[in-house]
């Protein structure tokens, strides 16, 4: 008899509304605070390479001489230590997952000198 | 008695979720012996305590497993807070023990998943799924994170969940409850699981103590001990906690300690929801372990005790960093269960003491 007992749990879910989104053709809300990826606003940046010493997979390299800012996609795991030891708050953490990729390539970001303006 | 033959099971196959392999040493499709070789998985994550502080060490140390993600972090978390000297707010406590418990029922659910699969029982696996869906969402909505939930550090934890997500987890929670007791009666009540379970791999009270096994291993063999008993952390709080206990100690008394644990674990989080006190999430922890410090703690994950050690060298790395997890302890008693038992039954032991490799090799 138990068989019968989800079997009409199994029949009821004909006719509830489906637990999954019917993906493409509904797409999924981020929720608010979702790890994504890490994002950088550079007109903020001092290039203190604060982000670099707390990534624990070694992921971001800041460049001084080069004024670059460095993140290797593949190494980030999301964790938010970045993030949250910016002492300029110019790094976010965004709810969009990077889109899938062919090589481990990274993503440079050039950091304006604000001295010169 | 027929000639006694080897027949190699694992590290791929389809009941494993994880890399274990065994020797069956078989004489008339009666297991006679059964020898355990891991390895597949070794990361060496214990080994990077040299090279990363112990703020960052707790990011890998949460990823040892995904399933035992929030227990792993918990743990590595109290550790290092026992060492330091650091007094954690009441409210991040309370947080911890929710995350904690919310990943002991998707860790069930994930479980009993499998092992419905592994009786052939399709429906009931996609049903168990579904359920841990939700609690991923839970998940995904206060933490961030689905599996991995980084929302731990050491002198708290990095996000509050307000009064609406508490309302809307409990109602999340109740929803999962009518339908997973659905489920487990199901299980529980089927008669070809009990002809699959009942009897099978039999692990008594005096050998479970013997072969010092842990969690709902051995609770099933009634072996009273549950680390929540301890009353760490929100754990204290809690106004009657008794581990569930099973005396038959076989492959049923195994399945249903796990499937009553889920709706104890719901009944924890409901009651420390009521009780959350109000005040910070975090204090500030500077400075490093001290040279020499050394300090232990245990944590009640799913599978069962885990154990931590850390040792300060006077830096921000540790000087050691070890872990002794569940499944390295149940091993012993898996082989000693799965002697005597038949070679089509080895499928329902192993499973039913719930091996996690990853955690067990790190």
């Amino acid at each position: 008899m138990s068989g019968f007992k989800l079997g009409g749990m199994t029949l009821g879910s004909v006719f509830k509304k489906p637990e999954t989104t019917l993906y493409p053709f509904e797409q999924k809300v981020a929720p608010k605070g979702l790890r994504g990826h890490v994002a950088i606003s550079p007109e903020t940046c001092i290039l203190c390479g604060i982000c670099q010493k707390s990534c624990p997979c070694g992921a971001i390299t800041v460049d001084k001489k080069a004024r670059t800012w460095e993140i290797r996609r593949f190494s980030c795991v999301q964790c938010g230590a970045c993030v949250r030891s910016c002492p300029k708050a110019c790094l976010s953490m965004e709810t969009a997952y990077t889109k899938p990729a062919t090589g481990k390539s990274s993503h440079v970001v050039e950091v304006p000198d604000t001295k010169e303006r | 008695m027929g000639k006694a033959t080897v027949i190699p099971f694992g590290p791929q196959h389809p009941v494993l979720p994880e890399p274990l392999h065994l020797d069956l040493v078989v004489q008339d499709e009666k297991v006679v012996e059964a020898i355990p070789q891991i390895g597949f998985v070794h990361r060496g994550l214990e080994k990077l305590v040299e090279t990363r502080d112990y703020n960052q060490f707790l990011y890998v140390c949460e990823r040892i497993c995904g399933i035992c993600a929030a227990g792993h972090s918990i743990g590595y978390a109290e550790t290092i807070e026992r060492l330091m000297g650091v007094e954690v707010p009441k409210r991040a406590e309370y947080l911890r023990v929710i995350w904690h418990e919310l990943s002991r029922v998707h860790s069930h659910l994930l479980w009993l998943g499998l092992a419905a699969d592994a009786f052939g029982f399709e429906s009931l696996f996609m049903h168990a799924w579904r359920l841990r869906e939700r609690v991923l969402d839970i998940f995904e909505k206060t933490t961030g994170g689905r599996v991995i939930l980084s929302v731990v550090k050491v002198g708290g934890v990095h996000r509050d969940i307000d009064d609406s997500q508490m309302k809307e987890i409990i109602y999340v929670l109740d929803g999962i409850m009518d339908d997973y007791r659905k489920i487990m009666n199901t299980l529980l009540t089927d008669y070809s699981v009990k002809n699959r379970t009942v009897g099978v791999g039999t692990l008594s009270h005096e050998e479970a103590l013997a072969l010092s096994m842990v969690g709902p291993f051995a609770r099933a063999s009634n072996v009273n001990y549950d680390v929540r008993s301890l009353g760490n952390g929100a754990y204290g709080d809690l106004s009657d906690f008794q581990p569930i206990l099973d005396a038959q100690g076989d492959c049923y008394a195994r399945v249903k300690v796990r499937c009553l644990e889920v709706l104890q674990s719901i009944e924890i989080i409901k009651e420390l929801a009521a009780k959350m006190p109000a005040g910070d999430i975090s204090v500030t922890v500077k400075g490093s372990p001290a040279e020499g410090a050394e300090v232990c703690n245990v944590l009640e994950q799913p599978r069962g005790e885990c154990y931590y050690y850390a040792r300060g060298n006077g830096s921000k790395n540790l000087e050691r960093m070890r872990i002794r997890t569940p499944t390295s302890q149940n091993i012993a008693g898996m082989v000693s269960a799965l002697k005597g038992c038949d070679l089509a039954d080895v499928n329902m032991v192993i499973l039913t003491i719930d091996p996690c490799i990853s955690c067990t090799e790190r």
